[in-house]
Formats: C-alpha cells, sequence, structure tokens
C-alpha cells in the first residue's frame, strides 16, 4: 500500500485581541444562546401550563412542558450559536457549497464545530472520558452508600437519582466510547479515504453527546429521577421534572448514535480506496459496520418510546398509563427491543478492538477472519430476536418463552467465533505484554465471565431467581465494564502515540491495568454471589446477613476508582508536562494510520492509497524458531 | 513548550476547580437528609415517648419554599413546628402518638388499610373515640411502618368544614382538625421507614408521586436508638 | 486442538500438553462447581420449584465449566509460553485459519447451545413455569387441587388475599406446606415485582394484569418476600421477612384466626377480582 510523504504546512491563523477572537460561532455563543434558548422553551411551556387542560400539571406545583420545551430550546441554541445552521442557511441562499470548517484554525477548533474527522475523533475522546468520570464518581457515592444497609449517607430517593444518572450516564456515553473517537478517527485512514461522508453531521453527534450530557446532570435542580437508566412506565409518568432530563438525554443520544452509525456506514461502504475489497477490511472497521447497522436501526425506537413517554406526562395521553387504556408491557417491548441491540452496540467495538491489536502484539495475521466477520455480523443480526429475555418473569405470553430462551441462547454461537479467532491468534504466537496487549487479554477474560454468566440469565428457571438481583448487575458489569471498558483503554493506550504523538509513562499505565485488573474483579466477581443470595437491584435497604459483602464490594470499588485516577494522572503527567515524543510506529504495526507522519495532515493522504491486502501480514509461513526477517513493515 | 503547558495548566486548574464545585454540590444535594427529631418523654404515669405530628393540605411556603403545595407531616419539636419525617425513638419501649389532621378525603386505594393495625389494642382514639378501622372513603392520610406491622388510617375533615386550614403550619386550638392518638411498641434498634398509603400526591399519576416520594414530606423514618 | 505440522523437534507438543492440562483442570473443577458451589446457588430446596431452580443452577454451570476452564486454560497457556523473547523480534506462524479446527467448534458449540436451549424448555414447561411469573395464560399447569393465593403489590407494601377464605387480605403471607398453590400476582399502581426467595417465586406485578406463579411448598420453613422491580422511593424498603410455611392444620387456625382479626378490613374490601384498577386511575387529588 502507498502512503503518502509530505504534508502540506497549516496555515498560521492571524493574531487577533483575544475578546475579538471569542466573537463568532463558537462554544462560548453556543451557551449563551443556549441559555437564552432554554429560557424561550420555558416561557412559550408556561403559557400552557395554567391552561384548563393541563390543570393537574400546576396542581402538581410542575410544568413538564415548561421544562422539555426548555431544553429543546436550549439544545436549538446550543447548536445554533456552534454554527451548524450556517450551511443549511447558506446553501439556501444560494451559496457554494462547501465541506470544511475551521479544520485549518489552531487549537480552537477543538472547541467548536470542525469537520476534520480526526479533531472530532479527539473531542470525542476527551468529551466522552469528562463523562465517563462523573458516571464513575456517582458510581463512588452509590458505593459509599452501600456500605450501610439502611438509608445513611445518601437519601432514599437521591440514592435512586445517582443509580439512574450513572446507567443512564454510562449507557448513553458508552455506547459513542469507541465508534466516537476511534472509529471517527481510524476508519477513513484505515479504509483510505480523506474524510467521511457526512463530516458536518458527524460534528453534529458529538455536540448532541455533549448536550446530552450537561441536560442529564441538570436533572438535581428538578428533583432527579426515580426509575434507574431504564425509565418503566407508569413510574415514569408519576415521576416529578427531574424525569424529562431523562427523556430529553436519551432522545439526544438516540439521535446522536443515529447519525453516527448512518455516517460510518455510508463512509464505509461508499468510500474505500481502490483495492480495499470487503475481504481486506480491517476488522476493526467490520466491527464498527456491525455496530452502525444496529445504532441506525434500533436508535429510533428508543426515540419514539420517550416521545409516547413525554406525552404521556404532559398532554395527559395514555400510550402506558393502564388506567387509561394503556400497557406498561408496551413501555417494557419497545425499550427492550431498542435496549437489547444498544448492549451489543457496548460489546460489538470491543470485539473489534481486541481483534485489531491481537496480531499486532502476537506478531501472526489475524487467524479465523472470515469467521470473525461472521460473527460480528451474526450478533448483529441476532440482537433484534432476543429482547424478550428481560421480560421473562414479567407475565409476558408464556408461549414466548421458549422461543426467547432459544434466541437468546443462540447468539452465544456468534460471540463464540469470537474467541475461537481470539484464541487461533494466540496459538504459537509471539505475545510482546505491551499494555493495550495485557488490556485485550484482560478483555478475554472478563467478557468470558460475562458472557457465561448470561448462559444462567438466558434459561427461565434459573432466571426467576437470579432477575432483578445483583447477578444481573455482576454480569452487564462483566460484559459493559470488563469488556468494552478494558477495550476502550486498550485503544487508548495503543493509538495515543498516533493521536497525540506522545508515549504514556511505562509504569503508571502498568500500574493503572493491573490496580484497575484486580479491583475490577474484586468489585464485581462478589456481586455473583449478592444476587444469588436474594440481593434485588437499585435499593439503598438490605439484608443485614449482607453487609459484609457489600463492604468489600464497596472497598473494592473506591481501589478500582483510585486507579482511574492513576490513568488521569498519567494522562496529564505524560500529555502535558513531560510530552515525550512518541516513535513513529511503536507497536511495529502494519496497518496504515502508522505509516502517516504524526500529527496526521488534514487531507490523510496526498494520494489516495491502493490496498492490496489486508492490515495482517505478520507472521513467517517458515517454521518455528527459524530466524524472522525484519518485523516491521515499511 | 512552555507556553502551551502553561496555558492547559491554567484551563486544567479552572476546570479542576469548576468541577470540584460542582462534586461539592452534587455531594451535599445527595447527602442531605431533613432533621432528625426526637421524642420527647412522656409524662412519667404514661411512661414511653411522645410524639406529636400534624398532617397539613398545603405545607407552606414557610416550612417549605420549593413546595408550598405539597402535602406533608409536620413535627412538633421544642415548641415549634417542623417540616421534617425523621424521628427518634427509644427502644423497647411505647411510643404515644397524636396527630393533628387538617387535610381532606382522598381515600384509600386498598381499602384493607382502613383497619387499624399494628397500634397497642388494635385501635387508636378519633376525637375521644376509639375506633379499630375508619370508612375508607375518609381516609386522608395513614401513618404506617410496615416493617413493625403498624398502620393507622387519618380520617380527613369534611370538605365544608368551617376554619380550613389553607396553608402550614396549622393551629390546632384554631383551624378544623382531627386528632387522632394511637401508641405502639418498638423492638431492637434500627431505622424504619414509615409513609402515607393515601394516593395523595395531588397531580401525580395514581396519586403516589411528588410529596409521596420525597424524603421530608409523606414518608421517612423512625430512628429506634 | 491439532497443530500445524512440525519439522523441529524441540518444540513441545501444544496442543497434546494443552488438552491434558484442561483435562485435568475439568476434572478437578467439575466435581468442585457440582458438590461445594452447586448448592450455594439455587434459592435451597424447600419447594418443588426452588429445589428446580438449584438443580438447573448446578446442571448449567456444569456445563458451562469445561467451557470457562477450555479458555482459561488456554490464556494462561499461551501467556506462558507463546511469548515473544524479552529482546526478540520474532514472528509467528502466519497462519490464518483451520477449516478443521473451526467446523468442530462451531459443530460443538451448537450442540451444546441447543442442547441447554432444549434442557431449560423442558424444565420450564414440565415444572409449570418453574416459579416464574408465566402471564394470566399460563402454557403448562399442574394437575390436582390448587390453593388460590392473590399477590397486591402497591406502592409500597405487598397484601394478600385468599379467595378461597372469604377474599380476607392479610399483610403477611402464610402458606400451607405440600400443598400447590396458585399465585395471582397484581398491582395496584407502577410495576413491582413478588420475589419469594425460599419460595423460588418471582412473577412482575403490573397493574390491571394478573400474573400467574405456581408453587407447591414441601418443607415448614420461613421466607423472604423482596420487591424486585424498582417502584419508587421505597423500592429497597418493601421487603417483608415474616413469611410462612406451616402445617395444613397450622395454617386453617392461622387464617380462621385472620378473618376475625380482618373482619372490619374484609367488610369494606372491594369483591375479590384478578386484577383491581383503584381510583385514581390517572392523576390524584
Amino acid at each position: 500500500m502507498s502512503t503518502t510523504t509530505e504534508s502540506a504546512p497549516t496555515p498560521q491563523p492571524t493574531s487577533r485581541p483575544l475578546w475579538r477572537r471569542l466573537i463568532g460561532f463558537n462554544l462560548l455563543t453556543a451557551v449563551l444562546l443556549g441559555v437564552a434558548g432554554y429560557y424561550i422553551g420555558w416561557l412559550i411551556g408556561h403559557h400552557f401550563g395554567g391552561g384548563h387542560s393541563y390543570k393537574y400539571e400546576s396542581e402538581a406545583d410542575e410544568n413538564d412542558v415548561a421544562l422539555l420545551l426548555g431544553y429543546l430550546g436550549g439544545v436549538v441554541g446550543f447548536l445554533i450559536g456552534l454554527g451548524f445552521a450556517n450551511y443549511p442557511i447558506s446553501r439556501l441562499l444560494g451559496r457554494p457549497a462547501s465541506l470544511r470548517e475551521k479544520e485549518e484554525e489552531g487549537i480552537g477548533r477543538y472547541f467548536g464545530l470542525c469537520t476534520d474527522h480526526k479533531v472530532v475523533g479527539i473531542q470525542y475522546l476527551v468529551g466522552i472520558g469528562v463523562f465517563f468520570f462523573v458516571g464513575g464518581l456517582n458510581a463512588m457515592l452509590i458505593r459509599t452508600e452501600l456500605l450501610h444497609d439502611t438509608p445513611t449517607v445518601v437519601g432514599p430517593n437521591q440514592y435512586l437519582t445517582l443509580v439512574g444518572v450513572h446507567g443512564s450516564m454510562m449507557m448513553g456515553m458508552m455506547t459513542s466510547g469507541i465508534l466516537g473517537p476511534f472509529a471517527n478517527y481510524f476508519v477513513p485512514i484505515m479504509i483510505g479515504a480523506r474524510r467521511m461522508a457526512f463530516p458536518r453531521i458527524e460534528a453534529l453527534t458529538f455536540w448532541l453527546l455533549m448536550a446530552a450530557g450537561f441536560i442529564l446532570m441538570s436533572t438535581i435542580f428538578f428533583g432527579g429521577f426515580p426509575t434507574g437508566w431504564t425509565g418503566y412506565e407508569p413510574l415514569n409518568d408519576q415521576a416529578v421534572m427531574g424525569m424529562d432530563s431523562y427523556i430529553i438525554f436519551f432522545a439526544l443520544v438516540g439521535i446522536s448514535m443515529c447519525l453516527l452509525g448512518l455516517n460510518m456506514l455510508v463512509t464505509i461502504i461508499t468510500m474505500r480506496a481502490p483495492g480495499m475489497t470487503w475481504g481486506r477490511l480491517p476488522i476493526f472497521v467490520w466491527s464498527v459496520f456491525a455496530t452502525a447497522v444496529l445504532m441506525v436501526l434500533a436508535a429510533p425506537t428508543l426515540i419514539g418510546t420517550l416521545a409516547m413517554s413525554a406525552l404521556d406526562r404532559t398532554i395527559n395521553t395514555s400510550f402506558y398509563v393502564p388506567g387509561g387504556g394503556g400497557s406498561s408491557y408496551l413501555f417494557q417491548n419497545l425499550f427492550w427491543f431498542f435496549g437489547h441491540p444498544e448492549v451489543y452496540i457496548l460489546a460489538l467495538p470491543g470485539f473489534g478492538i481486541v481483534l485489531e491489536l491481537l496480531p499486532v502484539f502476537t506478531r501472526k495475521p489475524l487467524w479465523g477472519y472470515r469467521l470473525a466477520v461472521s460473527g460480528m455480523l451474526g450478533v448483529s443480526l441476532m440482537s433484534f430476536f432476543v429482547w424478550q429475555h428481560h421480560l421473562f418473569v414479567s407475565g409476558i405470553n408464556a408461549d414466548l418463552r421458549p422461543f426467547y430462551m432459544l434466541s437468546t441462547e443462540i447468539i452465544s454461537i456468534p460471540t463464540g467465533f469470537i474467541f475461537m479467532c481470539f484464541m487461533g491468534t494466540l496459538w504459537k504466537a509471539r505475545i510482546t505484554f505491551a499494555v493495550p496487549m495485557l488490556f485485550c487479554l484482560a478483555w478475554a477474560f472478563n467478557f468470558l465471565i460475562g458472557g457465561i454468566s448470561g448462559v444462567a440469565l438466558s434459561d427461565v428457571p434459573t432466571d426467576t431467581q437470579l432477575h432483578g438481583s445483583f447477578f444481573v448487575m455482576a454480569h452487564f458489569h462483566y460484559t459493559i465494564m470488563g469488556g468494552l471498558i478494558f477495550s476502550f483503554f486498550a485503544a487508548i493506550y495503543y493509538w495515543v502515540p498516533k493521536m497525540f504523538g506522545l508515549r504514556f509513562n511505562e509504569r503508571l499505565a502498568k500500574t493503572h491495568f493491573w490496580l484497575m485488573f484486580l479491583a475490577f474483579n474484586s468489585t464485581f466477581l462478589p456481586l455473583f454471589a449478592l444476587g444469588i443470595k436474594g440481593m434485588p437491584r437499585r435499593v439503598s435497604s438490605y439484608a443485614e446477613n449482607l453487609v459484609g459483602l457489600n463492604t468489600w464490594v464497596s472497598i473494592s470499588a473506591f481501589v478500582l476508582g483510585f486507579s482511574m485516577l492513576i490513568f488521569l494522572f498519567n494522562v496529564v503527567y505524560s500529555l502535558i508536562f513531560v510530552r515525550k515524543p512518541a516513535e513513529a510506529d511503536p507497536w511495529h504495526s502494519k496497518s496504515i494510520e502508522w505509516h502517516l507522519p504524526t500529527p496526521v495532515p488534514v487531507q490523510n493522504f496526498d494520494q489516495i492509497p491502493v490496498f492490496d491486502s489486508d492490515p495482517y501480514d505478520y507472521g513467517t509461513p517458515l517454521p518455528i524458531g527459524a530466524a524472522a526477517s525484519s518485523p516491521a513493515g515499511a | 513548550m512552555g507556553s502551551f503547558t502553561s496555558k492547559v495548566l491554567g484551563v486544567g486548574a479552572a476546570v479542576i476547580i469548576v468541577g470540584v464545585l460542582i462534586g461539592l454540590y452534587v455531594a451535599d444535594w445527595a447527602t442531605s437528609f431533613p432533621p432528625t427529631v426526637a421524642a420527647t418523654s412522656a409524662p412519667a404515669a404514661v411512661g414511653g415517648a411522645s410524639l406529636t405530628l400534624q398532617t397539613d393540605a398545603a405545607v407552606g411556603q414557610k416550612l417549605s419554599p420549593a413546595h408550598p403545595d405539597w402535602v406533608s407531616y409536620v413535627v412538633r419539636s421544642k415548641g415549634q413546628w417542623i417540616r421534617s419525617t425523621i424521628y427518634q425513638v427509644p427502644a423497647y419501649s411505647v411510643v404515644h402518638v397524636t396527630i393533628y389532621q387538617f387535610d381532606s378525603p382522598t381515600g384509600l386505594r386498598n381499602p384493607f388499610l382502613s383497619q387499624v393495625q399494628g397500634t397497642i389494642g388494635g385501635t387508636m382514639t378519633v376525637d375521644g373515640r376509639t375506633v379499630n378501622s375508619i370508612n375508607p372513603e375518609e381516609a386522608s392520610h395513614t401513618f404506617a411502618v410496615p416493617e413493625m406491622g403498624v398502620f393507622v388510617p387519618l380520617p380527613g375533615v369534611p370538605e365544608e368544614a368551617k376554619n380550613a386550614c389553607e396553608e402550614g403550619p396549622c393551629e390546632p386550638s384554631t383551624q378544623a382538625h382531627r386528632t387522632i392518638t394511637f401508641s405502639f411498641r418498638t423492638g431492637k434498634k434500627g431505622r424504619y421507614r414509615w409513609q402515607c398509603f393515601v394516593p395523595c400526591g395531588a397531580g401525580y399519576l395514581f396519586g403516589n408521586g411528588g410529596p409521596m416520594q420525597t424524603l421530608g414530606y409523606m414518608g421517612g423514618f423512625i430512628d429506634v436508638v | 486442538m491439532s497443530a500445524p505440522k512440525q519439522t523441529e523437534m524441540s518444540e513441545p507438543n501444544h496442543a497434546r500438553r494443552f488438552t491434558i492440562l484442561w483435562l485435568v483442570a475439568c476434572l478437578i473443577g467439575v466435581p468442585i462447581v457440582i458438590w461445594v458451589i452447586g448448592p450455594e446457588l439455587g434459592p435451597g430446596t424447600g419447594t418443588d420449584q426452588a429445589a428446580g431452580q438449584s438443580t438447573d443452577a448446578t446442571v448449567l454451570s456444569a456445563v458451562a465449566t469445561p467451557v470457562f476452564l477450555l479458555v482459561v486454560v488456554y490464556l494462561v497457556y499461551a501467556v506462558i509460553f507463546f511469548r515473544q523473547p524479552s529482546d526478540g523480534a520474532l514472528e509467528g506462524p502466519a497462519v490464518r485459519g483451520d477449516a478443521k479446527i473451526q467446523t468442530t467448534w462451531i459443530a460443538v458449540t451448537s450442540a451444546i447451545v441447543l442442547a441447554v436451549a432444549i434442557f431449560g424448555t423442558v424444565r420450564l414447561e414440565g415444572a409449570s413455569g418453574a416459579g416464574s411469573g408465566s402471564g394470566p395464560n399460563p402454557l403448562t399447569v399442574p394437575s390436582g387441587p390448587r390453593l388460590p393465593v392473590q399477590v397486591i403489590a402497591q406502592q409500597w407494601a405487598f397484601t394478600y388475599r385468599y379467595p378461597t377464605y372469604g377474599g380476607v387480605e392479610t399483610p403477611h403471607l402464610v402458606l400451607p406446606v405440600n400443598t400447590t398453590i396458585e399465585l395471582n400476582v397484581t398491582s395496584l399502581d407502577v410495576i413491582h415485582s413478588f420475589w419469594a426467595y425460599q419460595l423460588g417465586v418471582k412473577a412482575d406485578a403490573n397493574p390491571g394484569v394478573n400474573n400467574v406463579a405456581f408453587v407447591k411448598p414441601t418443607r415448614i420453613m420461613g421466607f423472604e418476600v423482596r420487591c424486585a422491580e424498582l417502584c419508587g422511593i421505597w423500592h429497597g424498603a418493601m421487603f417483608d421477612p415474616h413469611g410462612k410455611v406451616v402445617s395444613v392444620p397450622a395454617f386453617k387456625a392461622w387464617i380462621t384466626a385472620a378473618r376475625v382479626a380482618y373482619a372490619p378490613a374484609t367488610a369494606v374490601l372491594p369483591p375479590y377480582s384478578k386484577t383491581y384498577l383503584p381510583e385514581p386511575t390517572r392523576r390524584g387529588g
């Protein structure tokens, strides 16, 4: 494959006083217009609040219409302030088309609307990192409360809000946790394209997510919400105004996910360079493809479901209220129709990352490439056929349960393909235990435990004991945190030398890994026992005999939190203070991104590359032990 | 390098300071409880502890600036009426409760709770008369501690009553009310939640939202110490 | 797992070594799972359903153990034996797949999965729902006489109604031993879930819907009831540790006394019905 050799020089921004530079379509304007938009929406909403048909709203001292319109107005103002309306308006006025915004402008472009996919990738990395940290702090407060068996530190309704914000923040943010930063940055490069198919929409997905995160955090000003991240009706309808923050949060997350997936699909399908056939696509790009299909198809269901929730809460419809003709089952089914593909949206990119990194650190080609691809696509397809396993004991028609038991068991077959490819790539390998590789190995262990615990949940008789208990919590934390988050860190440690051209401190990185891995297992393994012993989810009152186990878990959780602080310290220390430059290809990878200059030029390549193989050209066809030639490619 | 590092440090320091302030705000919000009010000692002849409560239809600006329209329990503490629902009582003793009920009837969703349960003698007095149940349609609130088996329905003040209390704190000597008294025994130490079982959260679905789901209005803790 | 043919004598037969290690691990692990960990897994053996769940949990764990050990032993083996020497820059063999291994893996995993699914279905329907809430029209129903008991979930306590004993409602659940009980679970407001741990029963309570679960207690014991679906502020406090399974004469005595004690309440209760939606059905006031 050919690579570029030079980059065009970046033009320097002309020097203007700071206050002049602050005027324009940027983050500051966005925040100001967002606040203005919020008040405009609020005012409009108040005109509905006093009328006769909404009398009950004023009885309850609440105006959900005002808050919902306020949030929507705030988001619209925010996006206008960033400049998202400029291009559509300029086209409406007949001005020429342009794909580029602010791609040349220096560090300011990270704080606004920038159409360079690499900038969006870094924006995502930092933005999601901040909200991941926030969600983690919520978890620390939750575990502090669970040191006691009755509500002691945190009030019972604040506890439910913490649980809900933790879950929603993590689910909403980490669904784009790998696609946002790493797919945005590397997919165009890996397929030989100069940009994403829709660069402005790409930037939009990021800023929607940031607005959403802020809105979710604002729920505490409105009383919080008591439903947890699943937002079940009719409790949803009964909740105070803080519930509307949840509704808008997931509406924005849903839109962001849908657009992100769409962008990925169109880019991968239409913008591959010559020679980049489907059979040569890096496995990471395949995982992005499989994930994007789910995002595009599942996210709209969530948006529709929550729109009906909003209508129930404001204009007194009865979609989910049995007294008015609705059904509580409708919400559960609609939510989980989105919710189950959602968790595969979380898992699939993790599969892609570890299979992409493994060849680099084992010096072997990926074993079973076609099988891995079929595994990912199989998981993607099957994920739409299993959702009722969340409803096994809820009173659904009993005829359905054997079918969903079967489908849930069957989805473990394509998941098993990923493990087979992982293990095949390790066979007779030459493993280097760099930090990214450590995270990949930990992924395998964690996801294995998570996946096998899923078998217990997929079997209805055993699910009868385990549903709604801490066993489920352990299962999904093992698959999502043990799987996705570990692969998230693998990707960070792997690609930061490329994205920033800087090296992490090796000792801090290894300390972070070991502390995180051991503390993670120490925190979540006992949760299986807690569930088996009968502790339900989302409670701050539990049986006295479980205090010891809960104390162990809480202390391990604090250590886990501390390991994240070590990571943060490494980020600040290595990327801001020490700033030691990384070599061009520190992992000796044959993937194309490592053969571009750092920083990668705006247009990625001088000339569009022509591919003649997949990036897994490792290994020697010779017998083991014979002297090998130089390990790295060009 | 230096200028970049110092710029980033400046921004980073600002972000950290703002972050810490936000964190402290959130931690403060999460850990705020209504004040704990201790039951007073009953007169020596009676023995045990005494608790005096009232239930208001609208708790008023003074007691709740955030939600003046919400129904609420209010407790007598040191000669004042305070809005709190965390009451401290002694272990293994008798607690005598007097409730001045100022609100109008809403009716019980589950009429089973119209029977007095778990009190000493299985009865309560309403305006001096000893009863063991009320008409479920007349219930305005309940005082229930399910873990102790205590369920006490509180009848409401008729709609047409003169001198109804519009806004708390309400005054028993001048405003229309029902006086309910009962006693129950406490066991070992612990934190037991208590709640109202009448759907009195006006404007919320099934009447069980808002004040019913916020600590400090229609539910709280009995701390047995 | 068969390895590619090698020509070097010094290379150990990794496939054979690994297989032996895995088999030894299974020989140690599976008995530990069945006899040491297994009894801790289920909700006990106090009812037919709980005992069934305990057996199912042990069986599933025993089937999962060799799979788990396969991957874990392999990972440990690989990490120990397939390393890059400290200053090395060696490459591994450029093997991209093996049709035989892949086919075997697919066949074996499919067979295991199918077997587990069939096992689960047989155990579920053979036990008339195995203690789970099976909806208003369960697929399989136990034969013989059944004692109907209604579980009413409301924010935030469970109460229980006995339609064949005058529709009396009680705050605690008492059941007669060696009797098939038909639990009819419903809610008066939001979604709750009736979880009687030692009975091995979990059935969601939905408003306006009847969710049926069958249980046959076989031992005199106490049991704890907890709510297993988030229902608002007091969800965690919605529990009752005073459930009891008693002998048939003790049950008759208890229910007779309860009918007397709760007579004032029974007089004002609505007639027994599989579901209720009391006022207010929308907004309180």
